[in-house]
Order: C-alpha cells, then structure tokens, then sequence
C-alpha cells in the first residue's frame, strides 16, 4: 500500500531560502553564493532581506553539485558549464516551439 | 546479484594505474553525462562508468573488487565466504547478501563502512522521469509509481528495497517540469533526513496536439473555397469541440489564437491552442469541379509568384 505522498512544483511561485538551497542540492554554502555572484545562479530577493530563490533553481543547484562531483569541477568552472546548459536548454526550448509551429 | 566489470566500463586494463583510470573516467564522463550527452542511454552508461570509477579510483574498494576475480559481465554471483570478513571489519562475516544490488556492495565492504562509523548519513535523493499523456496533463492525474530504492539496513548495507509511491499531479504540468517529493527518497542511516524523490515530467506525443509550454499547435485542414470565402469549422480542444472563425482570404500557415484553450497554468489561467491553416486539395477532382476551377483559373487575375516575375525584372 501507498500513501499519497506531498508533491511541490519546482517553478518560480515558490520561494526556497539559501539554508533550503544548500540542503538540497549537496552544494556548499561558499560554492553556492559565489555561483549566485557570478550570475550562474539567480537569486530573487536582495542580500539585505537574505537570499531567497525561485523553486526552479533547486534543478540548477542539483545539477551544479552533480557536475562538481562528476566532473571535480571548481565555482568558475561551474558557473561556465551552468551558463552553457541554460543557453542549450534556451535553444532546445526555441528549437522546440519552431517544431511545434511547423505542420505535420 | 549480477558482476560487473568496472575495467571492462572503463576501457582499461586491470593492471591500469591510478592515473590510467582517472583520465578513462574523464574521457567517457565527458562523452556520456547525462547534463552533456542528449544520447538515446547516454545516462545509463554513465551510471556504469560512475559505478565503476567510484570503486576503481579507491585503493581499499579497489582492492576488494580486484578480489573478487574477474568473471563475466552480468553473471550470477556471490562474493567468496571469506570475502566479506577480509574486506567488510569485524563482524561482516554473518551479513547475507541477499537484496544487495552488486552497485552497492562498495559502500560497506572495501571500507566503505556506512554502518561502522555510525554517525547519520542522509538517504539519497532519486530523479526518475514521469511520462504522462497531454490528457493527463490538461485534466490532471495520480501517478503509481514503482521503485526499486537502495536504503541501509541496520548494518550499513544498502539493500534494495521496493518502494511504492503515489503522487498526484494537479493539471498543468507541461514538458520539463520537475516535481519534488520531500522524503519519499532512500531511507536516512542513523537519524540522517530521508532523501527526497524529483519527477522529471514528459509529455507523450499527441497525434493532434503539439505543446510548447501551455500553449498547443494543431494543423487547421482547410478546403481552398473554406480559405478563400472564410468559413466557421469545428476544432477539438482538450475541453471538448468549439467552433472557430477562419476569416476570409487565409493563407497556410495563418495562425489563429483562441485565447485560453491550451493547458491550464497551475496557478490560473491557461495556455492558448494556435490552429495552423493548412489548405487541403482534394486528390481527385470530379468533372464540376474540375469546370469550376477553370473557371476560376480565368477569371482570377491573382499571381502567387508575382515576387518571383519582379526578382527576374
């Protein structure tokens, strides 16, 4: 037997603090702030009101340590490889509504 | 459980040295990860390559694995009666292999030690791809889903264990969209948080539909005369047929909004269905129709290719 379990969208209406961010993702707090600095990882609010994050950066995070882990990649080698995956998934996502517009 | 072979993963001797396997993870990593290679079972070579190097850049796991021998890959096994005891520390001896998946037999034995040293070690999180049907997405669904989870036993070895999990998932999930499931991951060790489950959604393909985000393409057939005078057609959406207004003098490829007709956006409103005029010629022509179009072919002063005359001019 099976009990429902709680299921929480990843997207930007929910808001995750840094704490939460670095819990999830594996990273370290240094690692995450200065990828947050570098631009590789957006940040929603100012660090004066402490840093809170759209729920859709916990994927970027998770994917940060993975390739840190993976590939023993430091923060600048990060933010690089980060900033090349959005820019991919930027296109794939163009590629794919260009596709969806074309007839069958 | 079934051998793998951790050389045979990474292209390498057995006798390779440290620095021989390093540069053979490096290689293979770069060509598979799942973040870089979009390959039809690019991830689960990865997890192989991973698997194998986890334990080979080792000494002590390495060790342990070297002996165990060298078999096939994928044959039936089960470590040698002493084995355990030289490479799992006092007390490894009395631990039954069964349910132990071969990918995880390096983290107790090989001092891998997660039940010797005793402190919490969290349970792991697992991503695992969903796919659902447009319909699915549109009305919203309850997925079942089946896993098989690795979680520590009371000695510290991961053992696998079936998992049985229900998520409902509220309409508007679109393709990408990632869900977590706090603390229906691996079990905790020793007071560590359970790990957490993420679902990557996909959309199955439609034979009608295409989705971009909340919005949905559908190819609008219409008959030359529906295109030229206009016509008022039946369009299904996901809710049901609505009637729409294709106005006089459309083109292929015209793009015609009904506003709100695509998928619902999890927070309200909703994606629109962009219907995209394709005019249709009928395969065969009956003899009035045929008297028709000649007709019309006369008394038409239009010249579909006029740019093509004012290029050569």
């Amino acid at each position: 037997m099976s009990i429902e379990a709680e299921v929480l969208w990843l997207d930007e209406h929910r808001a995750v603090s840094l704490r939460e961010l670095v819990e999830l993702s594996g990273l370290r707090e240094t690692e995450l702030l200065e990828l947050v600095h570098s631009g590789a990882i957006p940040a929603r609010d100012s660090p004066g009101a402490g840093y809170s994050f759209g729920a859709q950066v916990i994927t970027v995070a998770r994917t940060a340590c993975r390739l840190r882990n993976d590939f023993e990649l430091d923060t600048r080698g990060l933010a690089v490889a980060l900033r090349l995956l959005e820019r991919v998934h930027k296109l794939e996502e163009e590629v794919a509504r260009l596709r969806a517009e074309l007839p069958r | 459980m079934k051998y793998a072979d951790y050389y045979a993963a990474l292209g390498v001797e057995r006798g390779a040295s440290a620095d021989e396997i390093r540069k053979a993870y490096r290689r293979l990593a770069q060509k598979h990860h799942p973040d870089v290679s979009k390959e039809p079972g690019a991830e689960a070579r990865f997890k192989e390559i991973a698997e194998a190097y986890q334990t080979l850049k080792d000494p002590e796991k390495r060790a342990a694995y070297d002996a165990l021998g060298s078999r096939p890959q994928g044959e039936d096994f089960r470590p040698p009666p002493d084995w355990a005891r030289q490479h799992g520390g006092a007390g490894a001896e009395q631990f039954s292999f069964e349910d132990v998946d071969f990918s995880d037999l390096f983290s107790r034995f090989g001092g891998g030690g997660a039940g010797r040293r005793g402190g919490p070690l969290p349970g792991q999180d697992f991503e695992v791809p969903a796919e659902i049907s447009l319909e699915d997405a549109f009305r919203g669904t309850t997925l079942s889903l089946s896993l098989s989870m690795p979680e520590y036993d009371a000695a510290g070895i991961l053992r696998r264990v079936p998992h049985n999990v229900k998520a409902r998932i509220a309409p508007g999930a679109v393709d990408g969209q990632r869900l977590r499931l706090p603390g229906k991951g691996g079990k905790g060790f020793h007071g560590g948080r359970d790990g957490d489950l993420y679902l990557d959604i996909t959309l199955k393909p439609h034979r009608l539909y295409r989705p971009t985000g909340h919005d949905l393409y559908l190819d609008l057939p219409l008959a030359p005369w529906e295109a030229a005078l206009g016509a008022t057609v039946e369009i299904p959406t996901l809710s049901g047929p609505v009637s729409l207004k294709v106005p006089a003098g459309t083109s292929a490829a015209r793009k015609l909004r009904l506003a709100g007709r695509g998928l619902p956006k999890p927070r309200g409103g909703a994606g629109d269905l962009i219907a995209v005029a394709q005019i249709v010629v009928p395969g065969e022509t009956g003899e009035r129709e045929r008297e028709l179009y000649e007709k019309l072919a006369e008394a038409a002063s239009f010249n579909p290719r006029q740019h093509f005359a004012e290029e050569n001019a």
